[in-house]
């Protein structure tokens, strides 16, 4: 029978218009085997929440290099809560000062990865995550 | 857990749960479909099909926003959306990005956007497509779209599992001898020309006119792959009733231009298949190839599981070093006492 696949949603949320990172990331992992939703640039946290429930992913990434990350990606972790996701993992990609990534992690990130994070310790992480989850 | 009791209330993460387990071929899953068939039915399925590129996502945007905020005192409809976007052969992933072009639909509780990967299916559609559109129609969305992948010309299996297909060109895909070509433009119901305001679109459109002068008037039996299948009742259309005439209707997709008249010849198709009787005549088609599909591969499965791994590599090799023919191998393998 057909076996369990990875679903990933990679979202840009906020207003910067930057999305060659999250096209990388997003390659990376549709070669790593997964299936990845790409939504575009823009997108609210609402937008990404109700996306993630429609596509009943395992996994969102978010994209973020405005330094809007402390407004967005807590609202986006709210959201998935509220939605009756709690399983979802959060993955942050971007330019996120050390002292926000220890905020972000106690809220309930996943994994945040800078500039220069090969993309096999985002599919490695990726895979941990989702089959610790489903223990 | 039962999802079948949420699906039907309308509950959006009990329809998105379920569609994964189907996708994946769960066994609980396959099981609460089967509870939910009996309230299947009652859904005007519209497939989108056309080359890549062409727009049909946002066609399909626009469409969907159009029939949830229609003018006049028509009542809005519930939309569901099923986006199919091609698998890697090699790895199996997939990127879907069929959202990027329905932006406007969020935050829209009467719309539900599912984006699934064809996962080594050919055709144009992924194996488990039907039984998303089923989830969908039992959870009451009256009207889905399901758009293919960018389908080249024998990506046809659209047409057996919607009620009303669409076939979107655009300008520059080739000459009229394309477009009388058998294939994808054989299935259309309506036929829509976006990007009508890029250069070329002229001709395009009477390439259109001329290929679709040449068809009969009422045409409706999509075959697989061209075979034909046994036991099939022979559909007759009475001279008598109405006939459809396929309309060739230019839109601009990303400006919305053309969308309320595509949408009227939607709905004129709508009443056309339930006058004439149509309607019922393809739900009989759509469920008798998808019986066949699902006695294909489960014969294929118990065949399978009939046959033991040595005695399959013995026939091959004998294959291989060319004792035997492929048929008779074939032969060999059904008929030759491998049963055990």
């Amino acid at each position: 029978m057909a076996e369990k696949k990875i679903r990933v949603l990679v979202a840009k949320p906020g207003l910067d218009g930057h999305d060659r990172g999250a096209k990388v990331v997003a390659r990376a992992l549709r070669d790593a085997g997964m299936e990845v939703i790409y939504t575009g640039l823009r997108q609210t946290p609402e937008m990404i929440a109700e996306a993630a429930l429609q596509e009943d992913v395992d996994v969102v990434g978010l994209s973020i290099l405005s330094g809007a990350h402390m407004a967005l990606a807590p609202k986006v972790i709210e959201l998935l809560k509220l939605n009756g996701q709690d399983h979802v993992r959060v993955f942050i990609g971007g330019i996120i000062p050390d002292e926000d990534i220890v905020t972000l992690k106690e809220m309930g990130v996943t994994g945040i990865y800078g500039p220069g994070t090969t993309t096999e310790e985002i599919i490695r992480d990726i895979r941990k995550a989702v089959t610790e989850k489903s223990k | 857990m039962n999802l079948t009791a949420s699906v039907l209330a309308g509950d959006r993460l009990a329809i998105a749960r379920l569609m994964t387990q189907v996708e994946n071929a769960t066994k609980e899953g396959l099981a609460e479909l089967e509870g939910l068939f009996q309230y299947t039915g009652k859904a005007h399925i519209i497939g989108v099909t056309g080359a890549p590129g062409v727009g049909k996502s946002s066609l399909v945007n626009h469409l969907a926003r159009y029939f949830r905020h229609p003018s006049q005192e028509k009542a809005p409809c519930t939309v569901g959306v099923i986006a199919v976007d091609p698998s890697s052969p090699f790895t199996g992933g997939a990127i879907l990005g069929d959202r990027v072009r329905m932006r406007d639909l969020a935050g829209d509780p009467g719309v539900f956007i599912r984006s699934m990967a064809t996962r080594g299916s050919l055709g144009g559609l992924a194996n488990t497509t039907a039984g998303l559109i089923q989830i969908l129609d039992a959870a009451g969305y009256q009207l889905i779209f399901v758009e293919t992948v960018g389908a080249g010309q024998t990506e046809v299996d659209i047409a057996r599992l919607a009620h009303t297909t669409l076939v979107v060109e655009s300008p520059g895909l080739g000459d009229d001898i394309q477009a009388i070509k058998a294939g994808i433009l054989e299935i259309a119901d309506i036929l829509v020309l976006n990007k009508a305001d890029h250069p070329g679109a002229e001709i395009a459109e009477s390439a259109l006119r001329n290929a679709l002068q040449f068809a009969p008037v009422t045409q409706h039996n999509s075959y697989h792959h061209g075979e034909k299948p046994k036991n099939q009742k022979k559909i007759e259309i009475s001279v008598n009733e109405i006939s459809w005439t396929i309309p060739i209707l230019r839109t601009v997709a990303s400006d919305g231009k053309g969308i309320a008249e595509v949408a009227a010849q939607i709905e004129c198709h709508r009443d056309y298949l339930i006058t004439t009787g149509e309607w019922t005549k393809r739900d009989q088609i759509r469920l008798q190839s998808e019986l066949e599909s699902l006695l294909q591969s489960s014969l294929m499965q118990r065949w399978r599981n009939s046959v033991s791994e040595t005695s399959y590599q013995e026939v091959l090799n004998q294959l291989i070093n060319r004792e035997i023919s492929t048929t008779q191998a074939v032969n060999l393998l059904i008929d030759g006492g491998f049963s055990q």
